[in-house]
């Protein structure tokens, strides 16, 4: 977790046909094995700032470095793609080939690796995001959320350091919702892959290591999500709702529950402080 | 309703034609079809016609398929072996109306030419219901390749209709849902004549394009995400490799081509 392997420095970038920057001077760093959550309204710049860490656009001005590599050079922009995958907001628009192992096998053939590696690698993959069952499966026979986990694999069939999910649950229920973000949660740990989780959801924010609080294309807050989602008015000022479960434990407090912590984010944390608090009566 | 359709209707199998090369199964297709044209006399068409039914029943591809297969070109068949039977002159006239002679000669090429077709229907039938679209465009991949000297795009074709195949079930979807929200709105896509009813499919199809141009954008940037960069240097994880069935078709499609040449020259008919 000490050293970065995303380096973003007074980043820039604007639109041919806008007027205002999409993303205006933003320096941040991503520590290895770190997970992220970008969160911010719609237009906020936080999306374009995913598609310059993975050199989909190139910077205005500044500089992202990912793991050593350039990602505002065009000559680095297929290095760059292999260590910083994405997985998009729709699931169909994504899954390129008929057959699911067919999709996980793409990235590979076009980085040319050699066929043997590349069936080792998708079975691995697969059985890793837990598709193996729908290996020969057509993609239009899946549920939203299994479309998503193909997309994973077939990012993480070409070894990433980093992956970034551009509000990738975004169009599934809450089951696929849940389902993707475990899946997240389980690389981040188990291979230590850095995820940067782009969201409008604040129930998976608070699941991150840190947050960053985007709005008009600069960098609004950040800090833990404890650090930022307690600034309930800065956050609702950004246009963004506070999590549930903070929600509900503000309005247990001024019912007269002064003993709960203001800082309950999630539903866990929730069910330990209530029981606390029981068990002091 | 529109989910019935599916391209090229492969029919899933485990038999000697499901398990042979793409590759070679479409270049024995293509020599079937020549041997068709080629053949001359009734002995020949009915050993034609006898190696595809035992080809089809090998398959274990029900008949009603082939059947099902050749109603949209009947009326073409039906066309051609009339308008042959009528003006095709040679050999003794056997009927006659005023203008209208029927020729023995006549008759025969109707029907040779009827005989033509419906067995090229059914050659093509036989290669689409047993090879996946996958196998098929990896095939027609790897055989272009050679074209690509001439600075023929195989890859990029092969990739198109890869995709085409990939977006057919989701744009049904999505035709569908649009049908639907219209439908809610008081479009009629049901009654009317031929002119209202195109009229009808407008809003349908304008959103339907606008969409799919959408999806094309997003798709493209995914593909390049994951360093997609044209066909140069690329692999493919499955690999073609030619089997004994290929060559043994082969060898049998030889034999079938030699048998209708032999035909051909004693003028067996």
């Amino acid at each position: 977790m000490s050293e970065p392997i995303i380096c973003a420095r007074d980043v820039c970038f604007q639109y041919d046909d806008a007027d205002h920057p999409a993303v205006d001077h933003v320096t941040l760093d991503v520590m290895k094995g770190e997970f992220l959550a970008i969160l911010g309204r719609n237009g906020s710049g936080k999306s374009t700032f995913a598609k310059l860490l993975n050199a989909l656009l190139l910077a205005t001005s500044g500089t992202i470095e990912v793991d050593g590599l350039r990602a505002t050079n065009e000559e680095d922009c297929f290095a760059v793609r292999e260590v910083c995958g994405m997985v998009f907001q729709n699931p169909d628009n994504q899954i390129v080939a008929t057959i699911v192992e067919e999709d996980c096998a793409f990235g590979l053939e076009n980085l040319g690796v050699e066929p043997a590696e590349i069936r080792r690698r998708v079975d691995e993959t697969l059985r890793a995001v837990g598709m193996e069952k729908y290996a020969e499966t057509s993609p239009s026979m899946l549920s939203g959320g299994q479309k998503q986990r193909v997309a994973v694999a077939g990012v993480l069939a070409m070894k990433p350091k980093v992956i970034v999910f551009d509000e990738s649950t975004a169009m599934l229920d809450p089951v696929g919702r849940r389902d993707v973000m475990n899946l997240a949660r389980k690389l981040n740990r188990e291979e230590g892959i850095t995820i940067v989780w782009i969201t409008h959801f604040m129930d998976e924010a608070v699941l991150a290591d840190r947050v960053v609080v985007m709005d008009a294309g600069k960098i609004a807050l950040q800090g833990t999500p404890r650090e930022v989602f307690i600034r309930t008015k800065e956050i609702r000022a950004l246009g963004l709702d506070v999590p549930g479960m903070m929600q509900l434990s503000a309005e247990l407090r001024a019912a007269g529950l002064a003993g709960l912590s203001a800082t309950t984010m999630t539903v866990e944390e929730m069910a330990e402080e209530l029981c606390r608090l029981k068990s002091r009566i | 309703m529109l989910k019935d359709i599916t391209l090229g209707q492969f029919f899933p199998g485990s038999s000697f034609l499901h398990k042979m090369d793409p590759r070679m199964k479409l270049i024995l297709t293509f020599a079937l079809i020549i041997i068709v044209f080629v053949s001359q006399g009734f002995v020949g068409f009915g050993l034609i016609l006898a190696f595809v039914l035992l080809v089809t029943l090998s398959s274990g591809i029900a008949f009603k398929f082939l059947v099902r297969g050749l109603k949209p070109v009947l009326f073409i068949v039906l066309f051609t072996f009339v308008l042959n039977v009528f003006f095709q002159t040679g050999g003794e006239v056997i009927f006659k109306l005023s203008f209208l002679r029927i020729t023995d000669g006549g008759l025969r090429m109707a029907f040779f030419l009827a005989a033509r077709l419906v067995l090229l229907v059914i050659c093509s039938q036989l290669l689409t219901l047993t090879t996946s679209p996958i196998a098929l465009t990896d095939g027609l991949e790897s055989l272009m390749r050679p074209l690509k000297r001439f600075h023929f795009p195989a890859h990029e074709i092969a990739m198109m209709m890869s995709i085409a195949l990939r977006f057919i079930p989701t744009l049904m979807d999505e035709a569908n849902k649009i049908m639907k929200a219209q439908t809610a709105r008081g479009a009629d896509f049901e009654n009317g004549n031929l002119v209202q009813r195109a009229k009808a499919m407008v809003p349908l199809l304008v959103p339907l394009f606008v969409g799919s141009f959408r999806r094309a954008e997003e798709l493209a940037m995914a593909m390049e995400a994951r360093c997609y960069h044209g066909g140069e240097g690329r692999t493919r994880m499955r690999q073609l490799r030619y089997g004994w069935r290929d060559g043994t078709a082969a060898g049998v499609m030889a034999a079938l081509l030699a048998a209708v040449l032999l035909l051909n020259y004693f003028r067996v008919v």
